[in-house]
């Protein structure tokens, strides 16, 4: 078989793709996430607890896939970042399995018996759980700033030198924040959209808090990003050579993360709409449109998740311990053969499950009331 | 404190949660078609009962469906926290089947699956039943991709060495998803699945019967349970025989460790029934044995000689030896990528670069191993014999057995004769855990048959982990262990109560206030 594409370009859309697979599970399972952690605020009875629920119980098993279907992205087409990122991050990575694990239990155990303290319990988890895995996504984007402490033997074996709470860093931290206040925001217009009453009244004012604090926290990690030391490559670039990683020279400059935009003036429009929705999200909750705002809340996570890809191009993960050893997009990826196949199934598959997902959420559309569940307390969850 | 093996405390940790995963999944396929067929017959009969059917038996399938998920990221997640290595060597092929069962199969099931909780009064009833099969198909579908990658481990076809890399490449994907190792598989695979649901659904209906409690409904749940059944009990065992086969051509040790088959015998070989495998003594005591019967299932000829543990021992000798004409190839090319006599050498021993893998697993420097140390790397690609020779009989017995007992049920239910068969209720109604044995030793016989390789022939287990730390491999595996187990028991309790309870709990046809829940909206 021929490949039609060229290598650098297949490396270049396979760059694209991840990036828009992450997107979409910001915005498609973010909002559930977001739903979740802010269940114990915005829910202070049972009735109220299963609005908040039902409102995300139909759809937030599809929206997952969008995060299984990004580790399997990245497994195929990055199978280096796969390995580093996921060996790199074990004790974090079992704490984000952790959240995921029992989150499909907590949605689907916790209606199945009326006890009160039954209930309470899984709905205490399930709000810790949206919480802790949107603050540990901030963290890993976070430490792909900094660079994680990884080498590489002459056999291209990992060696990971680092551990749990050397992730906690304060510029991770911070963008571990940044990333709570985007899903708790994109999750409230999620309800706002969705729910009626006080549900919906009180998720209007978390929109507002963290819709705020999300552009604050952005801003001040962009400043902080000027003065942190970026990655540069220095040696000679073939962006068409096998994938191995050992075969170029990277340098630290402070600044280099924000490069970028004065090379490429055009990606600034990530960074204004990562400002702008979250603004515009505001306007819409504080007239009570819930559809504006949600739409709103989805273009700037889209903008905020964008901005950290552009920011860090072409490095994928970088290394802090042997910067030559980091990770781009030109020396990690899957052969030429798997990333045209692979771009195939996405290019044959992606349009058909956006079809049916689009048809399951108009079919679903309308808002969850607490009288509505109410009425059907055997049925939803 | 003694140094913790990362890599055993990963294999169990890897073992035990694919094992708990693999609670789940059966059910998920076999009751998903089961859902699919109650379904059909109420939307071409109309009557309400086939409905009730559907929505009770699909509560039971909500619980074990949120569990299959939950369980099933752990899978995914592990590969790169535990099998780093696994994961950079063959992400360039292992990794597509499980990116399109994302795509393909995944995201069906999971989107439609919501629909079909609550979607009964949102839909027209043929566009539910759409969405019924659409989680069937889906199910069904992700486990095709799933054992195109199995398949691929035991069988790995369409793929070569890239030196410069140093990983393997796919050449052919089409090869990989045609791969007859992962056809037989597949479909071995979700027969075993559909005996799974059906026995789970001819367990609790009989419960019923013996309790004489929701008739009506118990009789045609049985009913739907014994005639699905007893095709799939049928097809798992003709489909396993076709995966028997399909091993017996690749995975010749594996068929060996089974069978127990010390030494090469004269061609047709006899099947052992029963024995005792000696590991030490290399004789199986006390054999049982069937004269043909091995030589036919496994080379389907009179005259094609089965090769014994011992004679494959030797052969892995040559391989390893050969082997380290291209592991010393590999070490030049590292250093002197240009070397055209290192890259004529590399390309002629590439096949057997596994082999000499297998020195390194053992802490052995290919290039300096001793006489010893590569009769001693040989003697490892022997599988644990003893494990594989019982699991393997007792998947077949019991395989058999739920042929006789769906017949057995068919006959009943085609006779309507429950009363006078209240002995074979009980029957059908302990052996619930039975098919969920059948599948994990199926699951155990075809993973622990392949070690010690990760990829048959191609990189040895020990060299697929990951670099972490035993400590830290020891946590998560004792977290898994105190979450999981929490976890199983909540759902055994959940699915116990809501089956015992039956379906009157839900609103079903009859009360006119249950009648009302129904037309509201409801899973």
């Amino acid at each position: 078989m021929n490949i039609p594409l060229d290598y650098e370009t297949l490396r270049l859309i396979w760059w694209l793709l991840l990036t828009v697979l992450i997107a979409g599970f910001a915005v498609m399972d973010g909002f559930d996430l977001g739903v979740a952690g802010q269940l114990l605020i915005v829910a202070r009875n049972d009735d109220q607890r299963r609005v908040a629920i039902n409102s995300i119980g139909p759809v937030w098993d599809g929206n997952q896939v969008w995060f299984i279907l990004g580790g399997g992205a990245v497994f195929a087409a990055f199978p280096l970042l796969y390995a580093a990122a996921f060996s790199g991050l074990y004790a974090a990575m079992f704490l984000v399995l952790l959240t995921f694990i029992v989150r499909p239990v907590c949605i689907d155990f916790r209606s199945k018996l009326a006890d009160a303290r039954w209930r309470a319990t899984w709905d205490s988890i399930l709000s810790i759980a949206g919480l802790l895995a949107a603050l540990l996504f901030g963290v890993a984007i976070g430490n792909l700033f900094l660079g994680l402490p990884f080498h590489f033997t002459d056999e291209l074996r990992l060696v990971y030198a680092g551990g749990f709470f050397g992730l906690l860093q304060p510029f991770a931290l911070l963008c571990g924040l940044a990333s709570v206040a985007m899903l708790l925001m994109h999750g409230a217009s999620w309800l706002l959209l969705k729910t009626a009453g006080e549900v919906a009244e009180r998720a209007r004012w978390v929109l507002l808090v963290s819709a705020g604090l999300l552009v604050v926290l952005f801003a001040l990690g962009g400043a902080w990003l000027a003065h942190l030391d970026g990655y540069t490559i220095t040696s000679a670039l073939n962006p068409s050579a096998p994938s191995n990683p050992l075969a170029k020279q990277v340098a630290r400059v402070p600044g280099a993360w924000l490069s970028v935009y004065t090379l490429h003036p055009w990606t600034l429009l990530a960074p204004i709409v990562g400002f702008i929705g979250p603004l515009l999200a505001c306007v819409w909750a504080w007239r009570r449109r819930g559809g504006l705002s949600f739409l709103c809340s989805a273009l700037g996570v889209i903008g905020v998740i964008f901005t950290a890809a552009f920011s860090l191009f072409p490095f994928l993960l970088p290394s802090d311990l042997d910067p030559s050893a980091s990770l781009t997009l030109w020396d990690a990826s899957s052969s030429q053969r798997t990333l045209f196949i692979m771009l195939v199934a996405v290019v044959v598959f992606l349009p058909i499950v956006l079809l049916y997902t689009g048809w399951v959420f108009r079919v679903l559309r309308g808002k969850v009331t607490e009288a509505y569940v109410r009425e059907h307390k055997q049925s939803l969850y | 404190m003694t140094e913790l093996d990362p890599v055993l405390l990963s294999r169990i940790q890897f073992g035990l949660t694919a094992l708990y995963h693999f609670l789940f999944v059966p059910l998920t396929l076999g009751l998903s078609f089961i859902l699919a067929i109650m379904e059909s017959v109420y939307v071409m009969t109309n009557r309400p009962i086939w409905r009730d059917m559907t929505r009770f038996w699909g509560k039971l399938f909500g619980i074990n469906f949120a569990m299959g998920v939950a369980t099933g990221i752990t899978m995914e997640f592990q590969f790169g926290t535990n099998w780093a290595y696994y994961s950079q060597y063959v992400g360039d092929i292992f990794g597509v089947p499980l990116a399109i069962e994302g795509l393909m199969a995944f995201f069906l099931e999971s989107t439609f699956v919501g629909l079909f909780f609550f979607g009964w009064n949102r839909l027209s009833k043929g566009q539910h039943l759409g969405v019924t099969w659409l989680v069937a198909l889906g199910s069904n579908l992700s486990a095709l991709w799933i054992l195109i990658a199995n398949g691929w481990m035991q069988n790995p076809v369409g793929a070569h060495f890239n030196y410069q890399t140093l990983r393997m490449e796919v050449t052919s994907i089409s090869a990989v998803i045609f791969n007859p190792v992962a056809q037989a598989k597949f479909v071995h695979t979700v027969s075993a699945g559909y005996v799974v649901g059906s026995v789970f659904v001819l367990a609790i209906s009989s419960y019923y019967l013996l309790r004489n409690r929701h008739l009506a409904f118990a009789k045609r749940s049985f009913a739907v349970a014994a005639s699905f059944g007893l095709a799939a009990a049928l097809s798992v065992v003709v489909l396993g025989d076709e995966s028997g086969y399909e091993a017996s051509l690749n995975q010749k040790m594996k068929v060996a460790a089974i069978e127990a088959e010390w030494q090469t015998t004269a061609p047709p070989a006899s099947f052992t029934v029963f024995g005792i495998p000696d590991a030490k003594d290399q004789v199986t005591r006390y054999a049982l044995r069937i004269p043909w019967l091995l030589g036919l299932i496994a080379t389907r000829s009179l005259d094609t000689p089965v090769p014994g543990i011992n004679n494959l021992v030797q052969v892995a000798d040559g391989r390893i030896r050969d082997g380290i004409q291209a592991y010393r190839a590999l070490i030049i090319l590292r250093t002197h990528p240009e070397d055209a006599a290192a890259r004529t050498q590399l390309q002629a021993h590439v096949d057997n670069l596994g082999y000499a893998l297998l020195l390194r697993s053992a802490g052995v420097d290919p290039l300096t191993a001793s006489d010893k140390d590569i009769q001693q790397a040989a003697r490892s690609t022997v599988p644990p014999v003893g494990l594989l020779f019982w699991s393997f009989r007792v998947m077949v017995g019991l395989g058999f057995l739920f042929i006789l007992m769906f017949a057995f049920a068919f006959y009943v239910s085609a006779r309507q004769s429950f009363e006078r068969h209240r002995k074979f209720l009980v029957l059908a109604a302990f052996s619930l855990p039975l098919p969920w044995i059948a599948a994990e030793l199926g699951w155990i016989v075809a993973e622990v048959g392949r070690q010690p390789w990760v990829i048959d022939g191609v990189l040895p287990t020990q060299l697929g982990a990951s670099s972490v730390s035993g400590g830290q491999v020891l946590g998560s595996l004792i977290g898994f262990l105190l979450f999981y187990s929490t976890l199983a028991v909540v759902d055994i309790y959940l699915m116990l109560r809501y089956a015992r309870l039956g379906p009157d709990t839900y609103p079903a046809g009859g009360k006119s206030t249950q009648r009302a829940a129904i037309t509201g909206d409801s899973p």
